[in-house]
């Protein structure tokens, strides 16, 4: 009898593992791209979707409260028992298991993008981007620099390299959803995938100083055939900067 | 001001010289509480000349971006430093704290006006800046190298934040020794006011944490002025240690702010819905000490995009969702409190009712701020700026003026017009939304923080002007609560003992307003009394 329990429960068990197991490699196998802004929107769409459900369920039960327990006349007082001990353990037991249960599926989850996230992958084209007060100079592998004007190629992700020359400045590329810090001393970078030929913004997100507002510039999405003849253009002949 | 001397004056008339020797609590509360409301009302004009050089793009009110800078900086480091933090652990500890234990007064009277006198000496340093040629304008976070760089006079930022420190280390130390030692025999813990229990994990949190934003200024100070290189990295330092100590305190802080403004809220449900605690212990032990518990390691999501070691960002996103679990509990214990009670829609309730809805949003919105993914598109931007308005800045205003319309008949011994409360409530409660609301929407969008002007954003000029007729709708609202006081002062009936038929101590032993001393003779309270023993 006991045997065959512990088998069925085996049996029970093993089916969401292995559901969690083929889900895991549906995701994890990396069979296409992973596009930066896609997936961030992906997670911001689940977590938005989460944070409505709270918030609507509690709103509602709150309303219902506020109206339904509305003092009838002046000596009304509410009447509320106490809880008893179990009662007690178990509202903040089961919130607690709630709660816990959500927040380490969304960090799980969160995981996921973030590793992508924070690996450039091999095929990326490099720029290097020096900030200071107040402006960008972009340096391409080829030798060119070019001021508050970043130009890629599309459907090739970028790899930026990000430095400073004098504060903490962040390179933010809001149709790109990616941003990080320019810290002085060090060498820190981001990646992007631009898919489509187009014009974005790129501006600071961290307080530089007087003119903060003022820094920002431009990412020119070109094709690839418009991108190697931009570059052959503008390489530096024989020492000669743009 | 002559009607509130006159109520809380020993026997004389208004005397500047006892206002400013005090060692009372409660006069000692007002002065806090004057302090902070004139931090807020500077503070507050600071947001009003914002949003109105926001409202266009290119220069609407200023053509120099450095005024902007110096609002901007005024505005956080005087709403956080000066307003918030004092409000509720100056103005509210000392008042309610020695009343609701039943003591004559804090165990270190001296030490208490000693607080006080440091508070104001920081606030008058504070409105220095603008007098100073070259003010600060390095944002309340004050990030080097920047901070160091500026031609800003960084050291009266240093300085304020030093005063202001000193004054909460002797408060925390003050107050700590109150509860523990000063309660009237009876008041066992277990039958402690929410309140008290909010008001020591704050000052638990003060005491831990001060000094560290102490440390962090201090070498910002000495790198500054004195040439040392603790933040420079060309010398082998790290802007970074400074940006790991700030928010080492300044996460914390966000609890100490919100932890006693949620003491309030309790205070208010409990009397205005004449109801049980909804699991006291729940909300005590979970609810308050699980946040003190998991405050100190959360502080990462601040700074998130910093090149911060990844094995450190992985670890406090979980500690960062996580404590959603205490804060959820606090919000529990408020919601379930409703629950077969008797909710009177005075005015201090119709606030606790609006921080229930502005809560839920501010505290919703903070989910998705936790999560190291989210932060590559919010980070800096006006989405983080609309999330913690609505969760520190109009949730805990809530608690602060819908907690000084619950004290006022106790402190200045005048009922207020409810009609001009109602009012004041439901423009400012309006106002919030219309500003907030829009503005998560637009850093969402991509707008980011601490921008002068947003000539890269032109698609976002409307949404702008519309958030800036709502800040104004926000003004008025406050306005018609300083004049709802004023006229409460003028012309306010005579508050009787207990107006809202409260439980709690402060209403039921003493008169309105205390007499020096608080009580007639010793309290001492019965077995079966509790401060929210409504229904018996």
């Amino acid at each position: 009898m006991g045997k065959i329990n512990i088998k069925r429960l085996v049996r029970l068990f093993s089916i969401p593992i292995i559901l969690l197991a083929c889900a895991a490699h549906a995701t994890g196998g990396d069979t296409t791209e992973y596009i930066p802004h896609e997936g961030w929107d992906e997670l911001w769409r689940e977590m938005m979707i989460d944070i409505a459900a709270i918030g609507i369920m509690f709103a509602l039960l709150t309303v219902y409260l506020l109206i339904r327990y509305k003092r009838k006349s002046p000596q009304d007082t509410g009447t509320a028992k106490k809880l008893s001990p179990v009662a007690a353990l178990g509202w903040v037991l089961i919130p607690v298991f709630v709660f816990l249960a959500d927040d380490i599926y969304l960090g799980l989850e969160n995981f996921v993008h973030y590793k992508k996230f924070r690996n450039v992958p091999q095929n990326a084209y490099t720029v290097e981007v020096m900030s200071y007060m107040w402006g960008w100079e972009i340096e391409y592998s080829e030798g060119i620099k070019t001021q508050n004007e970043m130009r890629v190629p599309a459907g090739r992700p970028v790899h930026v390299k990000l430095k400073s020359r004098d504060v903490i400045h962040t390179l933010f590329m809001p149709d790109f959803r990616v941003k990080w810090d320019a810290l002085p001393g060090t060498v820190q970078y981001l990646w992007f995938y631009p898919t489509k030929v187009g014009e974005h913004v790129m501006t600071c997100t961290e307080f530089c100083g007087t003119l903060h507002s003022s820094m920002h510039g431009k990412v020119i999405v070109m094709t690839e055939d418009d991108f190697s003849r931009w570059i052959e253009e503008n390489k530096p002949k024989e020492g000669g900067a743009v | 001001m002559s009607a509130t001397t006159e109520t809380l004056s020993v026997k004389t008339g208004f005397s500047l010289k006892e206002w400013i020797f005090t060692t009372d609590h409660k006069r000692v509360a007002v002065l806090y509480m004057i302090g902070s409301f004139a931090a807020f009302f500077v503070a507050g004009l600071m947001a009003m000349l914002m949003r109105t050089e926001l409202a266009s793009i290119g220069p609407t009110l200023t053509e120099n971006p450095a005024n902007y800078n110096v609002w901007l900086y005024f505005h956080g480091a005087a709403m956080i430093l000066g307003y918030q933090i004092p409000a509720l652990t100056g103005y509210f500890a000392n008042y309610y704290v020695p009343l609701m234990i039943g003591a004559k007064d804090v165990a270190f009277p001296r030490v208490n006006a000693l607080s006080v006198w440091l508070y104001w000496m920081g606030i008058v340093l504070a409105l220095l800046t603008f007098v100073i040629p070259d003010p600060p304008d390095i944002m309340w976070t004050g990030y080097p190298p920047y901070s160091i760089l500026s031609p800003g006079n960084t050291s009266f930022y240093t300085f304020t934040v030093l005063l202001i420190g000193f004054s909460s280390i002797a408060g925390g130390i003050n107050f700590l020794t109150t509860i523990i030692r000063m309660r009237a025999p009876g008041i066992t813990w277990g039958k402690l006011n929410i309140f008290i229990w909010s008001t020591m994990a704050a000052f638990v949190l003060q005491l831990i944490f001060v000094p560290i934003l102490g440390v962090a200024v201090t070498m910002l100070t000495l790198d500054k002025y004195l040439g040392t290189n603790f933040f420079n990295a060309a010398m082998g330092g790290s802007p970074l240690i400074y940006e790991n100590l700030f928010w080492f305190y300044s996460h914390p802080a966000v609890y100490v702010i919100l932890l006693p403004a949620v003491g309030i809220l309790y205070e208010i449900v409990g009397t205005f819905t004449r109801n049980r605690i909804f699991n006291y212990k729940g909300v005590v032990f979970g609810g308050i000490w699980g946040t003190v518990a998991l405050s100190g390691v959360v502080w990462v999501h601040h700074i998130g995009v910093s090149g911060i070691a990844e094995w450190m960002v992985m670890i406090q996103v979980f500690t960062t969702l996580i404590i959603s679990i205490p804060v959820g509990l606090l919000v529990i214990g408020l919601v379930g409190t409703l629950y077969k009670g008797s909710i009177d829609y005075k005015t201090p309730m119709l606030y606790a009712t609006g921080f229930l809805f502005l809560f839920l949003v501010g505290g919703l919105t903070g989910i998705p701020n936790a999560m190291s993914t989210i932060y590559f598109h919010v980070h800096g931007t006006q989405w983080i700026v609309a999330h913690f308005h609505y969760v520190m800045a109009v949730s805990v205003t809530t608690a602060i003026i819908g907690g000084t319309y619950y004290l006022w008949p106790k402190m200045t011994g005048k009922m207020y017009s409810e009609t001009l409360g109602r009012l004041g409530f439901i423009l400012f409660f309006t106002g919030v939304n219309l500003t907030f609301a829009p503005w998560l929407y637009l850093g969402y969008k991509g707008m980011p923080r601490r921008y002068f002007d947003y000539q890269q954003f032109p698609q976002f000029e409307g949404i702008q002007r519309f958030i800036t007729f709502g800040s104004y709708i926000i003004f008025l609202g406050a306005l018609v609560v300083l004049i709802s006081w004023i006229h409460s002062l003028v012309k306010g009936e005579k508050a009787p003992e207990n107006p809202w038929g409260s439980k709690s101590l402060e209403w039921t032993h003493t008169q309105s307003p205390p007499p020096p001393g608080n009580f007639t003779k010793p309290v001492r309270v019965a077995e079966d009394w509790d401060p929210y023993g409504y229904g018996k």
